[in-house]
């Protein structure tokens, strides 16, 4: 049997992953926009506050994680359907890892200052 | 990467202008395309514009009294967030959508349909509530 290989696993992990990480960011999103409505309109301290709690933190890194993943598969999707020559392909995958890394970097820099 | 199967020619009649003035889309291809571009957005530039509104409002009062009482206040920029909050509402909804066609629920046409105008509306209708409160 032949196979093709055009650059994705075609396996469970990547659309289960992308299902679980958008769960949690769902919920991550309601229980923040509920704090964010009931303080309203938001103060520094109650902002500066909410971050400042370790819970909060390590939900908002987890959030960031799950995005980080739930992106690398969405936007890889976008670039396998529309983008067919394969360096221009390769360059757009790297540039999509990049992004996210400083993404993730730009975050823990945030949290943990 | 050999992309094998990109090098067959098959009929294909996507181009630009057929795109844009032939194919007409169904409402749930709406849901699926506003989906896959609220995500191309929110993917950059909206998380980066976040990032930069999270740590000048994290970094100091001043930070945050900039951010809510003058960054905030332009009309470019309240202009962008409200894309950038309608396509998370977008998203959000779209996506709660998919997870139950992926259960098998919901899949013929009629409540396809259905499901389909309540996304989009509800991501407008959040949008606006959210938009409204946090502006």
């Amino acid at each position: 049997m032949k196979r093709l290989v055009v650059g994705a696993h075609y396996g469970l992990r990547d659309w289960l992953a992308q299902r679980v990480t958008a769960a949690i960011m769902a919920v991550y999103s309601v229980i923040v926009a509920a704090i964010v409505l009931k303080n309203s309109p938001l103060t520094y301290a109650v902002w500066r506050d909410l971050f400042a709690q370790g819970w909060m933190r390590v939900a908002t890194l987890l959030f960031a994680a799950s995005l980080a993943w739930h992106v690398w598969v969405g936007v890889r999707d976008i670039i396998m359907d529309y983008v067919k020559p394969d360096g221009l392909r390769l360059t757009l995958e790297i540039v999509t890892l990049l992004v996210i890394a400083a993404y993730l970097g730009w975050t823990v820099q945030i949290l943990w200052r | 990467m050999a992309s094998a199967s990109a090098k067959k020619i098959r009929p294909k009649y996507l181009s630009l202008p057929a795109l844009l003035f032939e194919i007409r889309l169904p409402v749930p291809g709406w849901v699926s395309i506003l989906h896959r571009i609220s995500g191309a957005l929110l993917f950059f530039p909206f998380v980066a514009w976040a990032l930069y509104l999270l740590d000048t409002s994290l970094r100091s009062e001043q930070g945050f009294q900039y951010v809510r009482a003058e960054y905030l206040d332009l009309p470019l920029v309240k202009l962008g967030m409200l894309v950038f909050i309608w396509s998370y509402c977008h998203h959000f909804c779209a996506g709660i959508r998919f997870l139950f066609l992926d259960l098998d629920k919901g899949v013929d046409l009629r409540t396809a349909r259905i499901t389909s105008w309540v996304v989009i509306v509800a991501g407008l209708v959040l949008a606006g509530v959210l938009g409204s409160k946090l502006l």
